[in-house]
């Protein structure tokens, strides 16, 4: 009996710790899929609007990759949270 | 059979900071002090500090040596050449297509801090590409640093330019045209909601920094890891073509994440500036 308690408890410890991993992988997919997604979409409107007025292309590839880079830090921040449940495990 | 080694450990390694500093060309180790104790904290340098000092030195270097060549080519009536254009052309940019163009019309004022904040940012990220570099803004204290500085000089110079009344009212912001009880509402709403962005907005100057830096480093390192753990020329040789194309990424993200920060901190600046 009290070897049943010890290996359920074990295995609840290791099971927190699967978890946590787990939630973290699957928080980190499904942060990527909402940066591919944005910048997706920037990519294809910034393409959009070049062929539309090619002589405005600096300022819109400019404003491309201003608003590309605002998104990757939102993606950036949740690998940094994902990094921190793999660490504090 | 070598063992497969441990790629997580080698990876912490390389990226956080530590008391060793490894010298290039197999010199050795220098181990740096420690206990310099002021008030209980210990002030001794680490690796992440002496490389942010050797890239202040390096951008003293540059802008001097820079603005020497420019002066004396100018002296003479002709545009610089070489090394002094690059620089005047970079310098020129953040002063006239971020600094000034963001902040309005008190710029000039504000210019050499977006300057100084990107030309050392730049040469932290770099640095951190070179063998035996390590990036100190791979560290989350550094970009924190610097974004506490970001802050306090939205903040102040906000405050210097606005007074106390213009101030108070960014924060407990209203819409404009609102008056009454539905003014009073929309107060008590958007307070808390502009304190936390005056917050929110410098940490996530710090984290985007700090991430994409980190990152980069712990893809790099993984995937030459890989070389490691699979011990087969094929996979090698692949291996080394991807790190080279991000090597390559990362080169272009430390320029970008450089005048990121510098845009972001101008454009903020220029929201607190104007708000009247």
């Amino acid at each position: 009996m009290h070897n049943l308690l010890m290996l359920l408890q074990e295995s609840v410890a290791v099971a927190k710790n699967t978890n946590a991993l787990l939630g973290a992988g699957i928080g980190l997919g499904l942060a990527i899929i909402g940066a591919g997604i944005g910048i997706g979409r920037i990519g294809g409107q910034a393409v959009e609007a070049i062929a539309r007025q090619p002589e405005a292309s600096a300022d819109i590839r400019g404003a491309m990759i201003l608003t590309a880079a605002l998104i990757e830090g939102a993606t950036l921040a949740a690998l940094v949270f994902a990094l921190l449940f793999k660490i504090l495990n | 059979m070598m063992q497969a080694p441990d790629i997580g450990k080698v990876i912490l390694e390389h990226t956080a900071d530590s008391r060793v500093i490894e010298l290039p060309f197999g010199l050795g180790e220098w181990h740096l002090p420690h206990g310099w104790m002021i008030g209980g904290t210990d002030f001794a340098p680490t690796k992440h500090v002496v490389f942010m000092l050797l890239a202040a030195v390096l951008v003293l270097l540059t802008v001097w040596y820079g603005g020497r060549q420019v002066a004396k080519r100018h002296a003479t009536g002709k545009g610089p050449r070489g090394f002094g254009a690059a620089v005047e052309a970079m310098v020129l940019f953040v002063r006239d297509d971020v600094a000034i163009a963001n902040i309005g019309h008190g710029g000039e004022k504000f210019a050499p801090l977006i300057l100084t904040l990107f030309f050392f940012i730049l040469y932290c990220n770099l640095l951190g590409l070179l063998p035996w570099g390590a990036a100190p803004t791979g560290n989350l204290a550094v970009t924190g640093a610097l974004a506490l500085l970001s802050f306090f000089v939205i903040e102040i110079s906000g405050f210097r330019t606005l007074g106390p009344k213009g101030y108070l009212k960014t924060i407990v912001m209203v819409p404009p045209g609102m008056t009454g009880a539905g003014a009073v509402i929309m107060a008590f709403i958007m307070t808390p909601v502009e304190l936390i962005g005056k917050v929110v907005k410098p940490f996530a100057l710090a984290l985007r920094l700090f991430a994409n830096m980190t990152a980069g480093h712990f893809v790099i390192l993984a995937l030459v890891g890989l070389i490691f753990v699979f011990a087969n020329w094929f996979i090698a040789g692949g291996t080394v073509l991807f790190v080279l194309f991000m090597m390559c990424l990362e080169l272009l993200v430390a320029f970008l994440q450089a005048y990121i920060f510098a845009l972001l901190t101008s454009v903020f600046i220029g929201l607190m500036q104007h708000e009247h």
